[in-house]
């Protein structure tokens, strides 16, 4: 889409010998960064390489204990928001800042309202918001409540208020993570055309299919240190990942597949509340994965969530190995056999308070009770020490609050409170979101164990490229139906795209 | 235990300060007499008690603003009811115990299935039951005069031990009170269950706990215990008037249980902690009590102070751990 020669010009933002600790923790050594005027500079790492550190040191957000910063070649004072501001640097997060219940006019001006003598000026502000707005392409009420938008809209206006205060480097944390994929068409144009306006930008994301397409330029983070650098004609799947792992990494995780049993979950006609227009049926079997694809919204989450009894289902059959399922709480899913990764991993999956320990058991608790109430705390301890090593949990003791592990690590608490369950079916919900590329891959491997072990495994992902790689069989959602039953050997990213936007799959096979 | 080892040292202090002041000052011994110290376990054990139970609730992350309203009730209701009406006690003792758990049943139900708030549920509660109980009596204080002396003996009886000193009988229905509920939170899966679903309720939900009824169970065990506490409070003082009997005892007993550990977030709480969380504050009110008498009517602002002092001294220890930590 676009070949220019950025770095032709002199850079606009230059970081060199950014260091930073935090206590324990070397966060940055020696960091290099530079991008140019009308560049995509896209920052790639896996989780916990220093990239957030880095953007909010570019953003004065923190003062890095040692380095320099400069603005067409003049330096900036560190650690300071206003001065990093003045420079038109403007940081946009992954957890976007605006207020809700305020109109998009007044978030866009928030902290600095066109006012006299106190009272603020309506039609000064509604006249810049609609200029920014049109920057961004959105054709928005200034006076509507950003709380009606969606995320993309979201997106777009703090892009817009970025521009009010003439932003000239945007620096873009994750802004697809939560974009629907019309939605990122959609940032991705505006992104184009403030590139061609000479903005610069500095993008963060861990999708690199997006990155492939989009940047000019990526400069990788590894451990804290710059891991390399590739220019737009270097940029492909395998570099990129080379330098983010240090080693070459199995492009997509390659399931080796078993010959699935008989049928453990049969759903039928079950309607959710979120979309009682549409009932789903579907079946899975013992050793089977099945994914289930689908854009942001297709109602994935909310199908699982009533399987599993969070939000009952008005109607339909749930069976779990030929028996009916009457999933009006969680608890019935569990006694009838079910288990929920849940798409929330730290505040449905986990007690992030509490201990490895008391998460392990928490679901095994009453099965294992004794004189009918008391604790059964050597099988509290079986549980957990069996869990810890099977699953290899990294983690200094029993004893950790399970705030402190990392990602990949809480959500193999998650499976394995589960596990000791023994549950007929695993549902799992975006199991691998914001977890390292190292530790997917374990979660893989767990998956393909579950399944191994005879049972049946129905999970939700967002990545296409996870779906592709585990699913035995893929079933697509759309606004709500199934719009499409996928064999693994009828599998191509286009034909779940085109299921998942409505499209009709074409030479699709009946069985 | 490292959450209560501050307020266990400032109860101590406290405590030492007080004997130094009251007694050595005085010249006798005022505070260290076994008159004072047998009293001042009653009151300790009176409002452990109600401790105790608000602390459950605020483990949920809720909160129970009407403990004083049904001690008015109850502390009210029950003489009320058997000397100015004639009642027979049992009758009345099984009113006593009937209603405050079908109020808590009210509460929970309240909080979890309408899903209001605790403080707007239980602040209609305090303003209902009091209001109620002023109503049917006609502000008219009631009281037990000479009769139901074995009953009363609950709470003003003693177990000599030497000269001058007795255990309460109070005091060892709190160390009942507390032994159950320790059991309850430290070894049951329903104690389990009610701190991780303090900390997050939906993950305790997603798990297959049915976190409603755990946080229903938690309201009738706090107001159950309030109505006990109220019938001994009138046992013990014999009368009771609608207008104030148990005024701010949910203040009380709502900072004993902060000053003991608990959060107000939910998820954290122990019964020893609320147990010197009580005793520290009894031990406040004695001080001003002995040693200051002529600032009577300024004790509400020292106890006010020394608990925000507490609370402060013990969020600083804590970031100070969590530096040490970080560092190390």
């Amino acid at each position: 889409m676009n070949d220019r020669a950025a770095g032709q010009s002199p850079p606009r933002l230059v970081a060199s010998g950014i260091c930073k600790s935090f206590p324990g923790v070397r966060a940055l050594h020696d960091v290099h960064l530079r991008v140019h005027p009308g560049e995509v500079l896209a920052l790639l790492g896996e989780n916990g390489a220093g990239k957030s550190t880095l953007m909010k040191i570019l953003a004065g957000v923190q003062k890095p204990d040692a380095g320099t910063l400069e603005a067409d070649g003049v330096p900036i004072p560190p650690g300071s928001v206003q001065e990093a501001l003045r420079q038109g640097i403007a940081l946009i997060h992954q957890e976007l800042n605006l207020a809700t219940n305020l109109t998009v006019g007044a978030n866009i001006f928030l902290g600095r309202e066109p006012n006299r003598h106190g009272w603020i000026d309506e039609k000064a502000i509604a006249a810049e918001a609609r200029r920014v707005l049109d920057l961004v392409g959105l054709d928005l009420d200034p006076s509507r409540e950003v709380g009606d938008l969606t995320l993309g809209q979201m997106q777009l206006v703090e892009i817009a208020k970025a521009l009010s205060v003439n932003a000239r480097v945007l620096i873009l944390d994750e802004p697809t993570s939560s974009l629907s994929a019309r939605e990122t068409e959609r940032l991705f144009a505006v992104m184009n055309e403030l590139r061609d306006r000479g903005v610069s930008l500095i993008y963060i994301s861990h999708r690199l299919a997006e990155i492939h397409r989009m940047a000019d330029r990526v400069t990788v983070l590894r451990d804290g240190v710059n891991a390399g650098e590739l220019a737009r004609a270097e940029i492909s799947h395998d570099a990129m990942v080379r330098l983010m792992v240090g080693r070459d990494v199995s492009r997509v995780y390659q399931r080796t597949s078993g010959t699935p049993g008989a049928v453990v979950l049969e759903v039928n006609e079950v309607r959710t509340a979120a979309n009682p227009g549409h009932g789903v049926s579907l079946q899975v079997r013992a050793g089977e994965i099945v994914g289930l694809a689908g854009l942001i919204g297709a109602g994935r989450t909310e199908l699982l969530e009533a399987l599993f009894g969070v939000n009952p289902p008005l109607s339909g059959e749930i069976r779990v190995e030929g028996r009916i399922l009457r999933a009006q709480h969680p608890r019935d899913a569990v006694l009838g056999g079910l288990a929920l990764v849940p798409e929330d991993r730290k505040k449905q999956g986990v007690v992030l308070a509490e201990s490895v320990r008391r998460n392990l058991s928490l679901a095994s608790l009453e099965r294992d009770r004794v004189r009918g109430f008391l604790l059964n705390e050597a099988a509290e301890s079986g549980i957990t020490e069996r869990m810890i090593r099977e699953l290899r949990i990294k983690t200094p003791g029993e004893e950790q609050p399970v705030r402190f592990l990392s990602g990949g690590n809480q959500q193999k608490v998650v499976i394995g409170k589960w596990l000791a369950m023994s549950p007929r079916v695993f549902l799992l919900d975006e199991p691998t979101r914001g977890i390292d590329v190292g530790a997917k891959q374990e979660i893989y491997q767990l998956m393909e164990k579950l399944a191994a072990s005879g049972a049946g495994i129905l999970f939700v992902s967002s990545e296409l490229e996870e779906i592709l790689g585990l699913a035995d069989r893929v079933l697509v959602m759309h606004e709500g139906k199934l719009a499409g039953d996928l064999r693994r050997d009828e599998l191509t990213e286009e034909r779940i795209m085109t299921l998942a936007t409505g499209g009709q799959a074409r030479d699709r096979s009946t069985h | 235990m490292k959450r209560i080892i501050g307020i266990a040292v400032l109860l101590l202090v406290v405590y030492l300060a007080t004997w130094i002041m009251a007694d050595a000052f005085s010249g006798r011994a005022v505070f260290m007499s076994g008159y004072n110290q047998e009293n001042l376990l009653r009151r300790i054990a009176l409002y452990g008690i109600l401790g105790i139970g608000v602390s459950l609730v605020i483990i949920t992350g809720g909160i129970d603003l009407s403990l004083g309203s049904v001690v008015c009730l109850v502390g009210v209701g029950v003489p009320w009811l058997a000397v100015g009406h004639g009642w027979p006690m049992p009758v009345v003792l099984l009113l006593a115990v009937v209603l405050p758990l079908a109020i808590g049943l009210g509460h929970g139900l309240l909080v979890t299935r309408l899903r209001l708030q605790p403080f707007i549920v239980t602040l209609c509660g305090l303003l209902i039951y009091r209001g109620a109980t002023r109503g049917f009596t006609q502000d008219q204080t009631a009281g037990f005069g000479n009769g139901f002396k074995g009953l009363r003996w609950l709470a003003n009886g003693e177990i000599p031990l030497f000269a001058g000193f007795g255990i309460p009988v109070p005091l060892l229905i709190l160390g009942l009170v507390a032994g159950v509920v320790a059991v309850f939170l430290n070894k049951t899966i329903y104690g389990r269950y009610l701190l991780a679903l303090g900390n997050s309720e939906e993950a305790a939900r997603f798990s297959g706990i049915r976190t409603d009824r755990m946080v229903i169970v938690a309201y009738v065990i706090c107001s159950f215990l309030a109505g006990l506490a109220g019938l001994l409070f009138v046992l013990d003082v014999n009368l009771a008037q609608p207008v104030d009997f148990g005024n701010f005892y949910e203040l009380f007993a709502i900072a004993a249980a902060v000053l003991g550990g608990c959060s107000l977030r939910g998820g954290t709480g122990t019964v020893v902690g609320v147990l010197a969380g009580t005793a520290l504050i009894q031990v406040l009110r004695n001080m001003i009590n002995l040693v200051f008498p002529s600032y009577q009517n300024m004790e509400y602002a020292v106890i006010g102070l020394v608990i925000l002092a507490g609370v402060v001294a013990d969020e600083l220890a804590k970031r100070a751990v969590a530096r040490q930590k970080a560092a190390s």
